[in-house]
């Protein structure tokens, strides 16, 4: 497909990968930045720490987590086998805590006394303030008043777990302007303040080191497929908001040139509305949070709300790493409405006895997309990130339900 | 990839020079483009430096300003409904060229509204209107390429952030590629935060001098003519932002337009602190 004879060496020294990442940051934060890469770098092959975050992983995680075989929904799209990596069955009910569990670990390797965090659905808030609890660091969380408001549930667990959670009504009230409060918070306490970000965005070495981080999922996928199937799978499918939890789940397969990998965006109420968060299927290169990614802006380049379903996946950018996997034509970015979203996740839930996350549910409507048209024998791997305990008050007013 | 030219002779240079023979520091005064609205803004400016503005800092809002405090967010919010984009504010500097060919400009800003507009597109716009110089929050010395190097290259300053976590190790990265003055943000903090201490501002400033020979502006948290003369005192110049801001916003009636008071009470303001600063004498050459 390439000439390149890797797609994992990124990112280079400066962060980058192709044009994409970098360090784009005030001056007040680029010591701290460049210390936590150096740490980051050291904690990496220390034994000591890989040690501790495998047995936190294990222990209180939960992993590995299932690859599960879905025999109704195979059954019912009549063509591909489906296989779900079950990552809502993690501690806290989603992918989010295993970055969080590297991250605290380098908190505490870095002297830090407190932590602060953005949060979209409130997952990475809740993985967060789980963490912080564990190890008895004080948590601040910042989170759009939108999201607030749609994501009740998962506030009220923040606060059980000990977090303050700071409601951000710049803006659209959503991710994108709760991660510049966490940024603005982070210029002011930069000396006693980690600042634990949630995907695979912000400035370099975080796109880098929560991927590998999430990289856990795609190498417990490859075991597990293999020894259920003798074989790779041929095809890998997951949704991208930030996009941690499908670079997790397609980075140790990036290589594999037999292996189709899909990324899920949210197309909200369709991406001719303007009402989406498809920044790769509809945006243009940008900065924002530190990083050159797809965005969307308009032509004076100033930042467009999102719009998703999803509270997850509602955020104006999408991880670097991703920006150059899709013009290195190395994944294939496709698109989900809001209503389609909705389908998949009311499906599953009848077909499996699963109620997925609205993110995950995106990548499912994809698969309910191809599935039927792929042989008997074609296997499909799709990232099952979250539970969607979370989500049942959004998806019953979509639906006119009162509860 | 060469240095800054050393003793580059610009409006911002002939201006710290007039301001070291008059032995006293500046006053920098910031505004916001497009605040409350294009025409009342193009007001403020145009008469900052009878008001006593030194040199000015020109706003250029982005819908996402990490560094910046809720009064610069609100101000850019405004500038941003009134219409303003980046091509309009070069049309700003441009107007304000036919009258004032002597007090320097300098647009700040965040980087993605420049890419957007195309570097090299907005290089030669801007130098060609009459700015004099740029400060982008969000291109630390590692970005180098994208925007520094090009602009010294056309002939603009590229201005400097130093922080106090700008340590020993960093500063020489810091001095490196740059021209103009340097701008010292008092505090780790974000715009319209309570400024640092004088103590450490001029343990900082000596920390700094001998490692380069370009003026220090300092600002964050200067918000009285007291403030601001203490500071020039200390510094070359004495930046003021959200204060200014502030009175804008103050001003306005309840639909956030402008009323017969805003331009003046800016001004008002303009002319207490440049008195405050022009009461004091630099320290080191008292």
């Amino acid at each position: 497909m390439k000439s390149l004879n890797t797609f994992r060496a990124g990112p280079d020294d400066g962060g980058h990968f192709g044009i994409y990442g970098g360090r784009y940051v005030a001056e007040t934060l680029m010591p701290l930045i460049l210390d936590l890469e150096a740490e980051y770098e050291a904690a990496r092959t220390d034994p000591v720490f890989t040690g501790d975050m495998d047995g936190l992983l294990e222990h209180y995680v939960g992993r590995p987590s299932p690859l599960y075989f879905a025999a109704r929904l195979t059954a019912h799209f009549g063509g591909a086998k489906i296989y779900f990596k079950r990552d809502e069955l993690n501690h806290t009910g989603a992918h989010k805590i295993n970055n969080c569990v590297g991250q605290i670990l380098l908190a505490r390797r870095m002297g830090k006394t407190r932590v602060i965090a953005e949060t979209g659905a409130g997952q990475h808030g809740v993985a967060t303030a789980t963490v912080c609890a564990l190890f008895d660091l004080p948590c601040t969380v910042y989170m759009g008043a939108t999201d607030i408001k749609r994501q009740q549930p998962n506030v009220f667990r923040m606060k059980l777990l000990g977090a303050e959670v700071v409601p951000v009504t710049s803006g659209s009230q959503t991710l994108k302007d709760a991660m510049n409060e966490a940024l603005r918070d982070w210029v002011t306490n930069v000396e006693s303040t980690y600042y634990l970000i949630g995907t695979v965005a912000g400035p370099h070495p975080y796109p880098a080191m929560v991927r590998d981080f999430q990289a856990v999922i795609g190498r417990e996928t490859r075991d597990q497929v293999k020894a259920r199937e003798g074989r790779l799978p041929d095809t890998l499918i997951a949704c991208v908001g930030g996009g941690s939890n499908a670079i997790g789940l397609f980075y140790p397969f990036l290589d594999e040139e037999d292996v189709a990998i899909i990324g899920v965006e949210a197309a909200g109420r369709g991406v001719d509305t303007g009402q989406h968060a498809a920044s790769l299927t509809a945006g243009a290169p940008g900065i924002l949070h530190g990083n050159r990614t797809y965005l969307l802006q308009d032509e004076h380049g100033q930042i467009n709300d999102a719009h998703s379903i999803s509270a997850g996946l509602d955020y104006p950018g999408i991880g670097p790493e991703h920006s150059w996997l899709k013009d290195m034509g190395r994944v294939q970015y496709v698109s989900i409405t809001d209503d389609e979203a909705l389908q998949a996740f009311q499906l599953c839930s009848r077909l499996e006895g699963i109620i997925p996350a609205l993110e995950p549910a995106h990548a499912l409507a994809h698969v309910a997309k191809i599935a039927g048209s792929l042989p008997k024998h074609h296997i499909v791997v799709m990232n099952l990130c979250g539970r969607g305990d979370k989500d049942i008050f959004t998806v019953a007013e979509a639906l006119g339900v009162k509860l | 990839m060469s240095r800054a030219p050393k003793r580059a002779d610009g409006r911002i240079e002939r201006r710290f020079a007039a301001l070291r023979s008059e032995a006293r520091g500046g006053l920098i005064t910031f505004t916001m483009m497009g605040d409350p609205d294009i025409e009342t803004s193009f007001e403020i400016l145009r008469r900052l430096p009878s008001a006593g503005a030194d040199l000015i800092e020109i706003g250029s809002p982005f819908t996402d300003p990490m560094a910046d405090g809720p009064v610069i967010q609100r101000a850019g919010q405004r500038a941003l409904k009134a219409g303003i984009t980046l091509h309009k504010t070069i049309g700003l500097v441009r107007r304000f060229r036919v009258e004032d060919d002597t007090t320097p400009l300098v647009l700040m800003g965040y980087y993605n509204p420049i890419y957007r507009y195309g570097v090299e597109a907005f290089l030669r716009d801007a130098g060609d209107a009459g700015l004099d110089g740029l400060i982008v929050v969000d291109l630390p010395p590692e970005e180098d390429e994208e925007l520094c190097l090009p602009a010294l290259k056309a002939g603009l300053r590229f201005i400097r952030l130093a922080t106090p976590t700008t340590d020993e190790r960093r500063l020489p990265r810091v001095l490196t590629n740059t021209n103009g003055f340097i701008y010292y943000v008092s505090i780790t903090g974000i715009t319209g935060a309570k400024g640092g201490a004088t103590t450490s501002v001029r343990a900082a400033l000596q920390r700094m001098r001998p490692l380069t020979e370009l003026p220090f502006a300092v600002g964050f948290g200067i918000k009285t003519p007291d403030q601001a003369a203490e500071i020039a005192r200390v510094a070359d110049a004495a930046v003021v932002g959200s204060a200014l801001v502030s009175a804008i916003t103050d001003s306005l009636d309840e639909n956030s337009a402008a009323t017969p008071a805003t331009v003046e009470a800016v001004l008002d303001l303009v002319r207490e602190l440049g008195e405050g600063v022009r009461g004091a004498r630099l320290e080191a050459s008292s």
